[in-house]
């Protein structure tokens, strides 16, 4: 069964065709790449897949369970973590805040906990801390853990939106742009971390991506999305040769 | 030229180590030392108070800190400062400073056995001061109450406007609400009463005690549906409607109390029982504290900060945001209706025509004004509010004009309020401080 699976989507804003007839089927474990000229509808077929649209038409399953037209986070909760390609942070909530929140669906000690700090709550909340900490520690960002997010560097700022991502156990994982706006050294920690979590957690990963060394080098299927729509699929090195994608995409961009 | 930009710095340097000085004097002392001082002041004052201020040329103690008896007789004021010094400033610094050994080694002591029986003490301290305080007159065993009840009101709109980051106006419906439910209640079930008859239920005073809570809880309840009936069309899509709904809400039932001849119309309700004396409004008071600090302190209420910073990726993160907003809003609700219960019975008046624009002025400026999200905020804001007004009242008129200035500073030098943004850590408060530092 494919982790997630996408049949015939296509979405219009108003008079706007941005996604059509697309689909999508991810693996278990893989590594997907989605990539595409500005304003292809990268970041739209993210925004449908977990919910924040409703596909105009199409089918979208999560482990074979049907989630087309449920609340984000229903989506969210079922398993689909995303990180976005401008941070959506939460400007006065601490790191630790931020990673624990992510838990909110796992958490079971209920109002009457919330209001009356019973002993259940006092122990879910140190396990959802504890678990907060691994998290941060495996996208290094442990240290920061007691600081308001908007004083970290921006590399780490993308860090800790990885971390929240991850918190909510997701089987899979999109990534928007992970490098957006990144220095080289940010750039190459934030491949290993994904590298990392991909192997320690063994999710399947779907990523946005401009860099194209990136994409090639971590993905191992790719679809070049033009216009809304898919004009190639295939692994990293079918996807360089292939003469559509040079004259749509890498010819005009840069091939770095 | 010279001489004087260098005299000056060494004269606020002098006077910055003396500054320094105290306050390293004084970083020893625990809260359990502040307020063991607070409580030998307010019991010198029921002792000595009378005598001291006869001595200083007044007639009685001053009622507030001195500032209504300067206000009113600017000849007074060398008295009233003196007096403040030597009843409350002077005892409080020394029996702070000259206990802290002893308070530091008690605080740890309490906080070994449990943080409970710990901030058990520290309420009874306060319970005790504010006791002694206000069992010299009416006026202020009335201020108290208000103010404990101004504290409730605050923070629970806090919890919408601070910790939700929306801008709700219906607080005072709310009070209304469970201002009148909880009358209502206890007017038909226990007062001899000329539009609701006798009593349904003939019940020995004391036992009133018991019965109090039901009532309360009861208005608070009530407040709660109607936080529904402006939380459903408010919140099911984005964008602020709330701002909108809740005002209209709150005049709606200002009118619909007005034209209800049953409740009084708008002469309003009299007769409550005199169940709302300090120990029961204290109790309430400390209760709603402790319950929304432990509501926003937790990772279920940390989601209010998610949704106001940014209710797209919250809903991501598997935070269902209409839930969150609807519990927090109902909830606000239902502690303004609690307070407005209190607020009937201390009184034992209430007329729709209290909960009017004016009073959503004043609820709002004492949140704004203590700090958005923040519990210690929503008490300082109340606390210094009243304060403030009851001081000022005597200048009457210019008192809306003082008011407002220092509310526009405030904006202006601290737009989010005076302690914005801080988490109430009762562990850290009540915890003994180290030794002060030698010199
Ligand atoms: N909410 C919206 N309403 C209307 N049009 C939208 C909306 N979101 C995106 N679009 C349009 O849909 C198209 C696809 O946008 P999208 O953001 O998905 O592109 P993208 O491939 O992610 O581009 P980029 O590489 O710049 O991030 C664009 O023409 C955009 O203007
Ligand atoms: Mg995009």
């Amino acid at each position: 069964m494919p982790s997630l699976q996408v049949e015939g989507m296509t979405h219009y804003f108003g008079g706007l065709r941005a996604v059509h007839g697309y689909d999508l089927r991810v693996e278990p474990g893989q590594i997907r790449g989605l990539i595409g000229p500005n304003g292809a509808g990268k970041t739209t077929i993210f925004n449908l897949v977990t919910g924040r649209y409703t596909p105009t038409e199409g089918r979208i399953t999560l482990e074979g369970e049907e989630i087309t037209g449920l609340e984000p986070h229903k989506i969210a909760s079922k398993g689909l973590g995303r990180t976005y390609q401008n941070l959506r942070l939460w400007r006065h909530m601490t790191v630790l805040e931020h990673v624990k929140l992510a838990r909110y669906s796992k958490i079971g000690y209920g109002l009457v906990g919330a209001f009356f700090g019973t002993s259940r709550r006092h122990r879910e909340e140190a396990e959802i801390e504890e678990r907060a900490n691994t998290l941060l520690e495996l996208v290094g960002a442990r240290h920061f853990a007691d600081q308001v997010v908007t004083s970290l560097p921006y590399g780490a700022q993308r860090r800790v939106e990885l971390a929240r991502a991850l918190a909510t156990e997701p089987k899979i994982l999109l990534l928007d742009e992970p490098t957006a706006g990144m220095n080289l050294e940010e750039l190459v920690q934030m491949m290993d971390i994904v590298r990392r979590i991909h192997d320690e957690l063994g999710l399947a990963i779907f990523l946005i991506e401009h860099r194209m060394k990136i994409v090639m080098e971590l993905c191992d299927v790719i679809q070049t999305l033009v216009f809304g729509q898919v004009i190639a699929e295939g692994t990293p090195n079918e996807i360089q040769r292939n003469p559509a994608v040079i004259d749509a995409y890498l010819g005009k961009d840069v091939v770095t | 030229m010279g001489v004087e930009s260098g005299a000056i710095p060494v004269k606020a340097g002098r006077m910055g180590s003396l500054v320094s000085k105290a306050r390293a004097w004084y970083s020893g002392v625990p809260l359990l030392g502040w307020l063991l001082g607070v409580l030998v002041a307010v019991a010198l004052e029921h002792i000595l108070g009378r005598r001291v201020a006869r001595a200083l040329g007044m007639s009685k103690e001053p009622v507030l800190f001195g500032f209504v008896t300067m206000l009113r007789d600017p000849a007074l004021l060398p008295s009233a400062v003196l007096y403040v010094l030597l009843i409350y400033l002077l005892p409080i610094a020394a029996v702070a400073r000259l206990t802290a050994q002893l308070t530091n080694r008690l605080a740890a002591t309490l906080l070994s056995l449990s943080s409970g029986v710990s901030s058990a003490v520290h309420l009874g301290l306060i319970y005790g001061a504010l006791h002694l305080w206000s069992d010299l007159s009416d006026y202020r065993l009335l201020l108290v109450r208000l103010t404990l009840i101004a504290i409730m009101v605050t923070l629970s709109l806090n919890l919408v406007n601070g910790y939700m980051g929306e801008f709700s106006c219906s607080h005072p419906g709310f009070m209304a609400l469970g201002a009148y439910t909880a009358s209502v209640f206890t007017v038909i079930l226990f007062v001899d009463d000329r539009v609701f008859g006798a009593p349904l239920l003939a019940l020995p005073p004391l036992l009133g005690q018991f019965v109090f809570p039901i009532a309360l809880i009861l208005g608070g309840v009530v407040a709660a549906l109607g936080a529904l009936l402006v939380a459903v069309p408010s919140f099911r899509t984005r964008g602020d409607y709330l701002a909108i709904v809740s005002l209209a809400f709150m005049f709606i039932v200002k009118s619909l109390i007005e034209n209800l001849e049953i409740v009084g119309g708008p002469r309003g309700l009299q007769g409550q029982p005199d169940w709302a004396n300090l120990p029961t409004v204290f109790l309430w008071a400390v209760a709603c504290i402790w319950i929304i600090n432990n509501f926003v302190r937790s990772t279920l209420g940390k989601a209010l900060n998610a949704v106001r910073d940014g209710e797209m990726a919250a809903n991501a993160m598997t935070v269902d945001t209409r839930r969150t907003k609807m519990v927090a809003f109902l909830f606000a609700a239902f502690w303004a209706g609690v307070a407005g219960g209190l607020f009937a019975h201390v009184l034992r008046y209430v007329n729709p025509g209290t909960f009017d624009l004016k009073k959503l002025a004043e609820v709002l400026a004492m949140v704004y004004l203590g700090g958005l999200n923040s519990v210690m905020g929503s008490i300082v804001g109340a606390v210094g509010f009243n304060l403030l007004s009851e001081a000022l009242r005597p200048l009457q008129i210019i008192k809306w004009m003082i008011i407002p200035v220092l509310l526009i500073l405030v904006m202006i030098f601290r737009p989010t309020g005076l302690i914005a943004f801080r988490e109430f850590d009762v562990q850290e408060l009540i915890r003994p401080k180290g030794e002060p530092q030698q010199h």
